[in-house]
């Protein structure tokens, strides 16, 4: 299959490249470890799921902290279901309406902007969030400062990627597909819903995971909007606080074992993602690699 | 591609109308948000606000060295992940397809890697090129760690652009002889240039709007940086400090908002013309 | 026309590539005759950081052979790099603890905390007993205070913050008996949330908020047993709930550190230290 030193060469070079890009998420791993180690090793790790609250503060001055990360795991995965919930469907329809429903100028100009909608810094939309959005909400229903405002702003910021990428795959679809379906008289709908979106499955799942990743991992708009109080939320309306928030919240302040503790905050993160897309690729049963 | 409307039916209207209501309601949110923007920020620009560097912590002089910061760290931070992003695509793509216990490591990695918080890499960042490589806090220990930060996007958008080509493709290039190097740089990068191009304008998206990363491995420092090792703030810190450290810096930070998204459009804009150039060029030759 | 844009990409990298090398090696200036010359780094608290920033900046413009980077990241980032020795000086801001007794801390400027409200809310004066009951949960509606009929939004700080400290330790609460609405972070954050919600109540740094008083912003601050919260009542120590602001050093100091540290107590940068909203120090 190789014939030439220079395709030997090409794929030892490849294969270095990718096990270098592998290595970063390895070496972070590791990082984290060993910054938790003294929170695990003092702590113990059932603590951070059995404790009656999240009081680590004290536990640097000599008193027995209180490490219970259960609320804000339940509200990092409330807040990023929610915003994939509305980003998958609202992005699914941007990209169609960039490739099938509009004209080419519109479609150049609606990308044009969820390109732009990519590179607004988070503390803008945090302000955007905290003064326009919040209040709104706070008029419905207060405190205003809510898992719900948490899942909009983080809607607004995945969709992009979930757009873009899912039109870059149904850009993929052969246009063969698309003249047999014309051929066969099939609506417009009906092309789209039995020929595209199955052929650019693999393509929309990837956008989807990627803006999973991205809903779990933002931190400064979420913080500004979701009110950061450290409860299990019995509606949209209640604030919640994420694990990232929680980080970014405390890191600057936080001394010793409590410092090593979001580290170990930042380690559930990290294994909560790993399981949640080991469990996307297995209900996928691993077809989004076809 | 022009649309040949077969049969119309009312599952078909209505869906249209859904999907035009979508787009509507996005580009309302995004004119919301940027009108926001724009009404509290145009008042600070001017020539002076895009050359000067600040004084009185930035609420006034202007944002010059930021400037200057935010295209070295994203230079830096292109010329890494650029090559090690699109070898990984091409690697997943071509040569561990589906299968393979390396590449599903590799991807289930990179799957994971998107989802890592911007402020531990951060603190990652700080830890491994500042620290242990010495790098200390510059432009350069931040263009790497958004380089990391950028790689997911980059390679899994790739990587979907490579699927696309048609195996056709490859085995009419495989029937011609030619080795596999050239079937690469003739055929499937060409080919695969519009996901690479996605990947790209989402990765300088997210590396452009980065604060956390950055605020612990590039700096704080409003100086000009003389070198990639000197330390230099970039926009989207700037804006952070202005809104939340700085009391009276909101309306300077929605003029530093104004020039990053303005940056970005024409970085966006560079970005697909050099694409199409390069596409262009590949397929008149080939 | 072909390569028109790869040309104009290239210039701009060129540019700001060129620019950065005439700068990198510019011609070392002048010695003044002070012999002061080299390096300082500072990291930690991002409350003192803009204020250190600008310090910096004026004793690099007194002394041009020195340079100084400010870095941020909070203040146990500042302890813990003094420690280390990652910087030559550490910011925090607040008092040292106990534990921290290995490090040596010169107060640079005071800062104070005040309660505030939304500007519409009727409420002139809560006694300290009232804010306790308010932030434990005790009293959770206006009307119990003779205000208006509705629920108190209780904005709190996230632990570890040093005005939370403050707060807690003055009112003598536990920051797990406190009922929060809403938690946040920087000062900013808290006096947005309080302007934008007519019924919250909140604490954030005097300085800061004056300063949006004076700007307009819908915020109000109240008295605490019946002091005003200034920035005067701060200097002359009357006001109950004030806070330094402290650059930290560990072990031996050097001679260009020792020098920025007396250049920053001195009366040359109380107007720095006005401009931030801060209280100077007089020595």
């Amino acid at each position: 299959m190789f014939r030439s030193t220079s395709d030997r060469l090409l794929l030892g070079l490849l294969r270095c490249v990718s096990a270098l890009a592998a290595a970063v998420v390895m070496l972070i791993v590791i990082f984290l470890v060993i910054e938790s180690w003294p929170a695990l090793r003092s702590v113990g790790p059932l603590r951070f799921f059995t404790d009656p609250s999240w009081h680590p503060a004290s536990a640097a001055g000599g008193g027995a902290g209180r490490f219970n990360l259960i609320p804000m795991l339940i509200g990092t995965l409330a807040s990023t279901a929610g915003a994939v919930m509305l980003a998958t469907p609202l992005g699914i329809a941007s990209a169609l309406f960039c490739r099938f429903y509009a004209p080419k100028r519109i479609a150049t100009g609606y990308r044009r902007l969820l390109e732009l909608l990519t590179g607004i810094p988070s503390v803008v939309f945090g302000l955007w969030g905290l003064l326009v959005l919040a209040p709104l909400i706070r008029q419905w229903h207060p405190p205003g400062q809510s898992l719900l405002a948490g899942v909009l702003i983080l809607t607004v910021m995945i969709l992009p990627t979930v757009a873009l990428l899912s039109e870059s795959s149904l850009n993929s679809v052969p246009r063969a597909y698309l003249r047999g379906a014309a051929a066969l008289g099939l609506s417009r709908w009906a092309t789209i819903r039995g020929v595209v979106l199955p052929a650019a499955r693999g393509g929309i799942v990837t956008a989807v995971l990627l803006a999973t990743g991205r809903a779990i991992g933002e931190t400064m708009a979420v913080l500004m909007v979701a009110g950061n109080v450290v409860q299990v939320p019995h509606s949209v309306f209640d604030p919640v606080r994420t694990l990232t928030a929680n980080i970014a919240l405390e890191l600057g302040y936080a001394m010793d074992i409590h410092r090593s503790a979001l580290f170990v905050s930042g380690l559930v993160l990290m294994m909560m993602l790993a399981a949640l897309i080991g469990l996307a690729e297995w209900i996928g049963g691993g077809r989004m690699n076809a | 591609m022009v649309w040949q409307p077969g049969r119309t039916d009312w599952p078909d209207r209505t869906v249209t109308v859904v999907v035009w209501l979508t787009a509507l309601t996005v580009t309302g949110v995004f004119l919301w948000i940027v009108g926001d923007v724009l009404r509290h920020g145009l008042s600070g620009l001017s020539w002076g606000f895009l050359i000067e560097g600040p004084r009185d912590t930035g609420r006034a002089g202007g944002i010059g060295p930021m400037i200057v910061s935010t295209l070295l760290v994203l230079g830096v931070c292109l010329a890494v992940s650029v090559p090690i992003g699109v070898g990984t695509a091409v690697w997943l793509a071509e040569f561990a397809r589906g299968g393979g216990l390396f590449g599903r490591l590799v991807r289930w990695s990179l799957d994971v890697l998107a989802g890592v918080p911007s402020i531990v890499f951060g603190l990652f960042g700080n830890a491994l090129f500042c620290i242990y490589l010495g790098m200390g806090f510059s432009i350069l220990s931040g263009g790497l760690t958004l380089a990391c930060m950028v790689l997911p996007l980059l390679i899994r958008s790739c990587e979907a652009g490579l699927r696309a080509v048609p195996d056709d493709y490859r085995k009419a290039a495989t029937a011609l002889g030619l080795s596999r190097s050239a079937v690469l740089w003739r055929i499937l990068l060409p080919a695969a240039t519009p996901g690479l191009v996605v990947g790209l304008v989402l990765g300088i998206g997210r590396a452009l709007g980065e604060t956390a990363a950055l605020l612990f491995t590039s700096g704080y420092v409003d100086r000009m940086p003389g070198s990639l090792m000197d330390s230099g703030r970039t926009l989207s810190v700037h804006i952070y400090d202005l809104a939340m450290n700085v009391p009276g810096g909101q309306n300077r930070a929605y003029a530093t908002a104004i020039v990053l998204i303005s940056l970005l459009l024409i970085v966006n804009v560079l970005t697909s013309h050099l694409a199409d150039r390069w596409l262009h060029r590949r397929i008149t030759r080939t | 026309m072909k390569y028109g844009w790869v040309a104009v990409l290239l210039l701009l990298f060129a540019g700001t590539g060129t620019y950065v090398w005439s700068h990198g090696s510019q011609v070392e200036p002048p010695d003044l005759g002070d012999g002061l010359r080299g390096q300082l780094v500072l990291t930690g608290s991002s409350t003192v950081a803009p204020l250190a920033g600008e310090i910096a900046k004026r004793f690099e413009s007194l002394h041009p052979r020195v340079r100084i980077d400010v870095q941020t990241g909070g203040s146990s980032r500042g302890i813990a790099d003094a420690r280390r020795g990652t910087a030559d000086i550490g910011m925090a801001s607040r008092a040292l603890k106990p534990k921290e007794s290995d490090l040596v801390h010169h107060t640079i400027a005071l800062d104070g905390i005040s309660i505030i409200l939304h500007r519409d809310n009727p409420a002139t004066a809560l006694t300290d007993p009232q804010i306790v009951a308010i932030y434990t949960g005790q009293i959770a509606n206006w009307n119990q205070v003779g205000g208006p009929d509705a629920p108190i939004t209780v904005v709190n700080k996230a632990e570890g913050r040093s005005t939370l400290e403050l707060f807690l330790h003055h009112f003598k609460l536990k920051n797990q008996d406190i009922h929060a609405s809403i938690v946040i972070g920087d000062n900013q954050q808290g006096i947005l949330t309080i302007a934008s919600d007519p019924y919250a109540i909140g604490y954030v740094s005097i300085g800061t908020a004056s300063y949006e008083v004076s700007r307009g912003t819908k915020i109000r601050m109240l008295p605490m047993k019946g002091i005003e919260p200034s920035l005067d009542n701060v200097r002359n120590g009357t006001f109950p709930l004030s806070r330094p602001l402290n650059l930290l050093t560990h072990g031996e100091v050097s001679e260009l550190a020792a020098a920025f540290i007396a250049f920053a107590q001195s009366p040359q940068v109380h107007d720095l230290v006005e401009a931030q909203y801060f209280v100077p120090i007089d020595q």
